[in-house]
């Protein structure tokens, strides 16, 4: 009697535990249903009017009239490419650079400072990074340099600080992760610190770093209220490095509170293209660092 | 031509030094300087007086109340689903093709821009379920954007609970779920309430996913159904509409003020945890 009611307890624990694990399993998709559910929102809502209109014409023409129905997005996608390339030549030194003094070159008590204070700053709001490139570099790059200071140069070098944080934690997190053998092997054969690093540890490290500055690059190409604020957003293609410049995201932030009917459909149309390019990008990165991973095991 | 490798060594050094150090000063300086010209205009009328006249006169009382209503509501839908992936990724199952799809998603999640975020808010919450501008459509938006942080976080803090836990509870009789819910979730919570505050910080600072979705009313929300302007929103439209800049400065200091309190928070309740175990 007692048996068959400890047994039946039993399985009713287990049946729980099995309807848990489903339950679980659901919530678990989350993530990925809302990703599925973006991407179909998103496409769904711009594809039409690029094949309407012609993907090709949608891709490279130059002219942005929206009451005109006409729709090139040519502009916005060398925009974003040169503040993005912009933000990753001025980024990307200083970032590796501080990764390397805080994991290589660093006392421990500093490096007990530094890193939290790079890694407070990650939390300042982009808007912040924006009026900071309003009130101090813009008017500084209109005198220095001349032309409107809203520009190309403006928008890089404010990104290019906005995406320090990310490079500056992954790369610290690659470089710690190479094992201490190699440091000491390469010092015991009398290398010097620097010897180790450029022979050792940058191309032990590679995978992580490169993934580091992947991710930088689609938070620059993602970036939207900062860019706004400082890039000018005529949409044109830059002649130089001072004239104003409009990426895709600022393309979509300007002009949604007002579009309607086929504008607001190229406005997402203008969203594909920039799922795609942070899509790329996210894989890339994905497979990179699951090769550092890989390597390790 | 050989260089002596220490020289070559004293040189680089030189060089990562300063730009180590110009590196941390802009930094600093950014935070000093919004904090400098900002704290000027903070006042208790300024945090507790809603705005007049378009935000050119009177405070920022409405727009903390909906940054933290819009924030809260994200965390309640974000929590459970982000600690529950995590407890399924760690407790319920093995490393296969289910969690790579799982982790996949959710750091592609990750990467999305939130413009992208606001846009299918956009059309989804505001439009398509006919949500309107309001707090309900900015709250499901962030929940979704914070959603991948919330995951990664607790599944490292339910991963650094020791084996041995689970062992003594399962010896004890204990099923599975008494396991997670009594032992594994409890002994994980600090770390789990980092990343729930981390995303706090996240949500206080969006802009760009919460305009399109919650609007930009200056009134009091009433309901969850009120469109309403959280700081970071009313603070671009002072700044770039040219407003008022000493009342854009002084919301600008309230973010940076609460930001840097979240994230030092988050720093110390970390470092407490990383010490209990190890």
């Amino acid at each position: 009697m007692d048996g068959t009611a400890k047994k039946r307890s039993g399985t009713r624990l287990e049946r729980n535990d099995r309807l848990v694990r489903l339950a679980l399993l659901v919530v678990a998709f989350s993530a990925v249903s809302v990703l599925l559910v973006i991407t179909v929102f998103i496409v769904g809502q711009g594809t039409p009017i690029m094949f309407r209109y012609g993907l090709k014409s949608f891709l490279t023409g130059t002219r942005w009239y929206p009451s005109e129905n006409l729709f090139g997005l040519w502009p916005m996608i060398v925009g974003s490419l040169y503040v993005t390339v912009g933000a990753m030549v001025l980024g990307v030194p200083f970032g590796l650079s501080c990764a390397i003094v805080l994991t290589e070159f660093s006392s421990k008590r500093l490096r007990s400072i530094i890193k939290p204070v790079i890694e407070l700053l990650a939390g300042i709001p982009s808007v912040v990074y924006g009026f900071m490139g309003v009130v101090i570099l813009v008017p500084f790059i209109r005198e220095t340099f001349g032309g409107p200071g809203l520009s190309v140069l403006a928008a890089a070098i404010i990104l290019g600080i906005m995406i320090l944080p990310t490079i500056i934690s992954i790369s610290v997190d690659a470089l710690q992760a190479v094992p201490p053998t190699y440091r000491e092997g390469s010092i015991a054969l009398g290398a010097t610190k620097w010897q180790t690093v450029k022979m050792v540890l940058l191309p032990a490290a590679r995978s992580g770093i490169i993934a580091s500055i992947i991710l930088g690059m689609g938070r620059a190409i993602g970036e939207t209220m900062a860019v706004i604020m400082i890039a000018g957003n005529a949409a044109k293609v830059p002649g130089s490095l001072l004239d104003p410049v409009r990426t895709l995201t600022s393309n979509i932030a300007l002009e949604m509170g007002y579009a309607a009917g086929e504008h607001r459909q190229a406005l997402f149309a203008t969203g594909v293209i920039l799922f795609i390019i942070i899509m790329v990008l996210n894989t890339v990165a994905n497979v990179t660092a699951s090769r550092m991973k890989g390597a390790k095991k | 031509m050989r260089i002596n490798p220490r020289a070559e060594q004293a040189f680089v050094r030189a060089v990562l030094w300063t730009l180590t150090a110009i590196t941390v000063l802009i930094l600093v300086y950014i935070i000093v300087f919004v904090l400098r010209k900002g704290i000027p205009a903070l006042s208790w009328d300024f945090l507790t007086k809603n705005p007049v006249d378009m935000g050119k006169g009177g405070g920022i009382f409405s727009t903390i109340v909906a940054t933290i209503v819009l924030t809260a509501g994200a965390i309640l839908i974000a929590a459970p689903l982000g600690v529950g992936t995590a407890i399924y990724l760690t407790e319920y199952t093995w490393e296969g093709p289910v969690t790579r799809i799982i982790r996949f998603g959710a750091e592609c999640l990750a990467g999305i821009p939130s413009i992208i975020f606001g846009l299918f808010g956009f059309i989804l919450f505001v439009t398509k379920l006919r949500f309107g501008w309001s707090i309900l459509s900015g709250s499901l938006t962030l929940a979704f954007m914070i959603l991948p942080t919330i995951i990664r976080t607790s599944e490292e803090a339910i991963k650094s609970v020791p084996p041995v836990y689970r062992t003594v509870s399962f010896s004890l009789g204990g099923t599975k779920w008494q396991t997670v819910t009594r032992v594994v979730v409890p002994s994980a919570l600090p770390g789990i309430v980092t990343g729930v505050i981390l995303s706090v910080g996240r949500s206080i600072g969006e802009t760009a996913a919460v305009i399109f979705t919650a609007g930009s009313a200056l009134r009091l929300p009433t309901s969850i159904f009120s469109s309403s302007r959280t700081m970071s929103v009313h603070f671009y439209i002072l700044a770039r509409e040219g407003i008022s800049m000493p009342n854009a400065y002084g919301t600008a200091a309230v973010l940076i003020i609460a930001i840097l309190a979240i994230n030092l928070l988050t720093y110390y309740l970390m470092n407490r945890f990383i010490k209990k175990y190890s």
